[in-house]
């Protein structure tokens, strides 16, 4: 079966399902009608350049550019994890553990997933390389970013309880026993959610467009179980580094706990 | 000496200079807000200082921060609790007589350590907190304002405790209080403290300057 290639006619017959929208919201002032109207076109847009940018890639699938193009991925993700927290580490450090978590949970499980299980050759074959990076950085990224959100929350709303136990003679280490394990189901409860709902709920996306783009259902399931099991492991390893490097950036060689070094500010 | 702090700074305050022998009971009293607890913070190394702090002649940074804690602690003025029942946050064993009869001197109920935490008062919370710390044993014992919501027959049996507590391990004792008369009971000197230092107080001179300021 192949593929049916979609004409910018069929786009557009969706696209005006966007315009009798904002045309309904326009006609009960519901003021939505801008918003709808720009975000889409600005999807649009997004999405034509990066089909642009992935088949300029895969045309000339040199190490360089893939790394290049997964570098941009990386920091992008990393400073999207930092906008979403509460409560920041301040500075430089609170940007290199976003950008260090989301590496252990999407670089390395990539490259393994590469090397080991799809064996493709050569490895960094970019048709392969960037979706998978790229599913591993979305997917991982709503864990890590709950999971150091928590943490920081936490450490500041029980920093009498921390202190306290740290004054009986505690680590740092033993004094958040509780708090990081907390963030650590924090971290993973979407994974474990979207396991759970996977293929009786929700089809999730991945398989869902394999399958309308032409691959069989149990070849496409296959590749869903593995990009699961993907995230999951991924998630997981970025959520405890993620947890990890913040403790050591909160408390001091001491075992004090700095609060200090967490933005003031409330969003 | 066996708690030595010497030119002690931190967050603009001091430099604090004094020492308490072993088994020697200490009273500090000062305004609200002078940086009471955080002059213990600093002692048990919570906050960064600068200066000597040493425990029979050995600096705090010679000890691992957990061990120092261990030895040189603190029971803050309001007591924080993590676990649901209150018997979970004494957990060291062996020790269950000495617990038991603890709750009885400080006049406890007896079946306290089964309770959940929120059923407390401030008054029992404040009283399991000392025992909470000194099932430690530690070696010096700073005492942020231990008695502040003890009425006077708990205040009493809480002072006594301590004293119980001081005759068995001859720990160095730091007792912070607003209360001339408690600090006359427990200690046998006392410090006003400023932000720019410590300032011995004796009786004497500090009836002749009440009055006065008010």
């Amino acid at each position: 079966m192949n593929v049916i290639s979609l004409s910018s006619f069929d786009l557009a017959l969706a696209a005006s399902l966007l315009l009798l929208l904002s045309l309904l919201s326009l006609l009960f002032r519901l003021g939505l009608e801008r918003r709808i109207l720009f975000f889409g076109c600005r999807m649009t847009a997004q999405l034509f350049f990066v089909g642009l940018i992935l088949r300029y890639l895969f045309a000339n699938g040199s190490l360089l550019l893939v790394s290049l193009m997964s570098l941009v991925m990386l920091f992008a993700a990393g400073r999207e994890v930092q906008a979403r927290q509460k409560r920041k580490i301040m500075g430089l450090s609170g940007y290199m553990i976003s950008i260090s978590a989301m590496c252990v949970s999407s670089f390395t499980v990539t490259i393994l997933a590469l090397l080991v299980i799809i064996q493709v050759k050569p490895w960094y074959t970019p048709q392969y390389a960037i979706p998978l990076l790229g599913m591993l950085l979305g997917n991982t990224m709503s864990g890590i970013s709950l999971a150091l959100d928590r943490m920081t929350d936490q450490l500041y709303g029980r920093r009498g309880e921390v202190e306290q136990r740290l004054l009986l003679g505690q680590t740092w280490q033993e004094a958040t026993r509780e708090i990081r394990s907390d963030c650590m189901r924090t971290g993973m409860m979407p994974i474990i959610n979207s396991m759970a709902a996977a293929g009786l709920i929700s089809l999730p996306g991945m398989m869902t467009g394999q399958i309308l783009g032409g691959t069989p259902p149990v070849e496409a399931v296959k590749y869903q179980i593995l990009i699961m099991f993907l995230i999951a492991s991924g998630t997981g390893f970025g959520v405890v580094s993620a947890i990890w490097m913040s403790g050591l950036l909160l408390f001091d060689d001491r075992h004090r706990l700095r609060l200090e070094v967490l933005n003031p500010d409330r969003k | 000496m066996f708690l030595g702090i010497a030119n002690l700074t931190f967050l603009d305050k001091g430099p604090f200079t004094f020492s308490v022998e072993k088994g020697e009971c200490v009273g500090i009293t000062g305004r609200s807000g002078v940086g009471k607890t955080q002059l213990f913070r600093a002692i048990t190394d919570l906050i960064p200082s600068k200066g000597d702090v040493r425990l029979a002649g050995i600096s705090c940074k010679d000890f691992a921060p957990e061990k120092w804690r261990s030895r040189v602690t603190m029971v803050p003025s309001d007591s924080s609790w993590w676990y649901d029942r209150v018997g979970e946050h004494f957990l060291h064993k062996g020790q269950g007589d000495d617990l038991r009869e603890g709750c009885a001197l400080l006049g406890l109920d007896p079946g306290v350590l089964a309770w959940q935490v929120n059923r407390l008062s401030v008054g029992e919370r404040q009283r399991l907190s000392l025992l909470r710390t000194l099932q430690i044993r530690p070696a010096v014992l700073l005492l942020d304002e231990p008695s502040s919501g003890l009425d006077a027959y708990h205040t009493t049996l809480l002072e006594d405790y301590v004293e119980h507590y001081r005759k068995l391990y001859m720990p160095a004792i730091v007792w912070v209080s607003h209360d001339p008369e408690q600090l006359r009971r427990v200690a046998v000197r006392k410090f006003r403290m400023e932000e720019t230092g410590l300032f011995a107080a004796n009786d004497d001179h500090q009836q002749g300057l009440s009055p006065g300021k008010r």
